[in-house]
């Protein structure tokens, strides 16, 4: 037993430095030369696309440096949930019960709040989370790439929600689905009037949820290489530095969060679908 | 300067370039948008085939051994009160057999005792009797040699007084005396 669980641990830890060096390489070998400058703001410059390979136009098909960080996500959640709990152990090394908090917080959450019959769609739900978690905490990496900066991306992470739920919703519950719209609980004088408001209400759903993540994430990357570039003034380079730290700090609180408020949302639209009558 | 200069020249470059942000380059747009959809479509297929029935069934194992292992501890308990329990009942037992032999044994010794009692009361009495009997004969003996002594005395008497006395008043004086 002990020498069975102490190959696979050697064997993890090779993958896992394995996964690193690679990891490592793409990194360096793919990235931009770190070029000489001066006091120059481009707080903007790390959220361009640009092909991994050559310098040509970008078809939907090219990879480029959106491949490269949603690739290292992947390879990320598969380090994180398929080689670290390859022990199946009873009593979790550190890497799997890492992975079984994760595993265990969706599923609360997704129980908690869209009831007995959402735990259905918990796999859907970790796949949101998981992507959007591992492209923030990627993203903070220096020299990163962070998908969830374009609303391209988080604006059909949205949609794909939201379309899911609505449909979700018809098939479920049929007609009574609108009954979500109309508050029998409020004066018959007010009802259509609170039912404009709660459609208008639900057709930004998609909007806000995008734009409060892309938002959020690009802000806290343009505010961290505003202050980057005053470290090349020599004055300013404390201060930007310790900026630089806290910001940072920040950011790690704002990566996890994002993803968290992105995933709760999702539960509670989930929870609309399955229960529009509350 | 030369920085101010530089930092003017990138500005310029960055400029000329386009829009400031990347974010609204629609011609970005299918190619983030493709890598997405297969890169959820990836993760899909690792979280719903591997990782998560994997974690659920490790959480399901670690929620079944925990339950087995209390049932286990509880019916250890339960066997721990039976041995307990069984031992103060042999405990009980053996307390009350042990009375029940003393008491036994005592009984036994009471008879032994009483009968031993009885034959040496027999004995006793017997003793006593024959001794009576014996003291009897002896007060017996002594009364008639105390008349034979006093008619010898007396006739002794007599005589040396120088008077003859016959036997038969020697005797009736003498009788009449021990009795007196």
């Amino acid at each position: 037993m002990t020498e069975a669980n102490s190959k696979s641990g050697s064997f993890g830890r090779i993958a896992f430095w394995v996964i690193l060096v690679v990891v490592g390489l793409a990194i360096v070998l793919t990235g931009k030369p770190l070029g000489e400058e001066g006091l120059a703001f481009h707080p903007m410059a790390q959220f361009e696309i640009t092909p991994l390979f050559g310098d040509g136009d970008i078809s939907w098909y090219t990879p480029t440096n959106v491949t490269k960080w949603m690739g290292l996500s992947v390879l990320a959640l598969v380090g994180l949930l398929v080689i670290g709990t390859r022990g199946r152990a009873i009593v979790p090394s550190r890497m799997q019960s890492v992975g079984e908090l994760m595993y265990g917080f969706i599923y609360k959450m997704v129980e908690d709040i869209a009831g007995k019959d959402g735990v259905k769609y918990f796999p859907y739900i970790m796949t949101l989370f998981s992507f959007i978690l591992f492209s923030n905490v990627l993203g903070l990496l220096p020299m990163s790439y962070t998908p969830t900066t374009h609303i391209a991306v988080t604006a059909v992470l949205a949609m794909l929600v939201f379309t899911f739920v609505t449909v979700l919703g018809f098939v479920k519950n049929g007609a009574s689905f609108l009954g979500l719209f109309w508050v029998s609980s409020a004066p018959m004088v007010l009802r259509p009037v609170l039912a404009i408001i709660e459609l208008i209400s639900y057709f930004v759903r998609p909007v806000s949820h995008s734009i409060r993540l892309a938002g959020n994430i690009m802000a806290g990357h343009a505010v961290v290489k505003v202050f980057a570039a005053f470290a090349a003034v020599t004055i300013m380079s404390p201060l930007s530095i310790a900026a630089i730290t806290a910001v940072y700090g920040l950011e790690l609180l704002v990566a996890f969060i994002q993803a968290y408020v992105f995933t709760i949302l999702t539960c509670v639209y989930l929870k609309d679908a399955l229960h529009p009558n509350h | 300067m030369s920085v101010d200069t530089k930092s003017v020249a990138d500005a310029a470059e960055a400029y000329e370039k386009g829009p400031g942000m990347p974010q609204l380059d629609i011609s970005t747009f299918p190619n983030q948008i493709f890598w997405l959809l297969v890169t959820l479509g990836v993760m899909y297929f690792v979280l719903a085939r591997i990782a998560l029935p994997r974690i659920s069934s490790v959480l399901a194992e670690r929620q079944g051994t925990i339950t087995s292992d209390i049932a286990a501890a509880e019916e250890l308990k339960l066997k721990a009160a039976a041995a307990e329990s069984a031992y103060n009942q042999a405990l009980a037992d053996a307390r009350a057999e042990a009375q029940a032999i003393v008491a036994r044994t005592r009984d036994e010794i009471q008879v032994d005792l009483d009968a031993a009692i009885a034959v040496a009361d027999a004995e006793i009495a017997a003793k006593a009797a024959e001794s009576e009997k014996a003291i009897a004969e002896i007060r017996d003996g002594a009364v008639d040699a105390v008349k034979v002594v006093a008619k010898d005395t007396a006739k002794a008497v007599v005589a040396s007084m120088g008077f003859e006395a016959d036997a038969k008043t020697l005797t009736a004086a003498v009788s009449a005396r021990l009795k007196g």
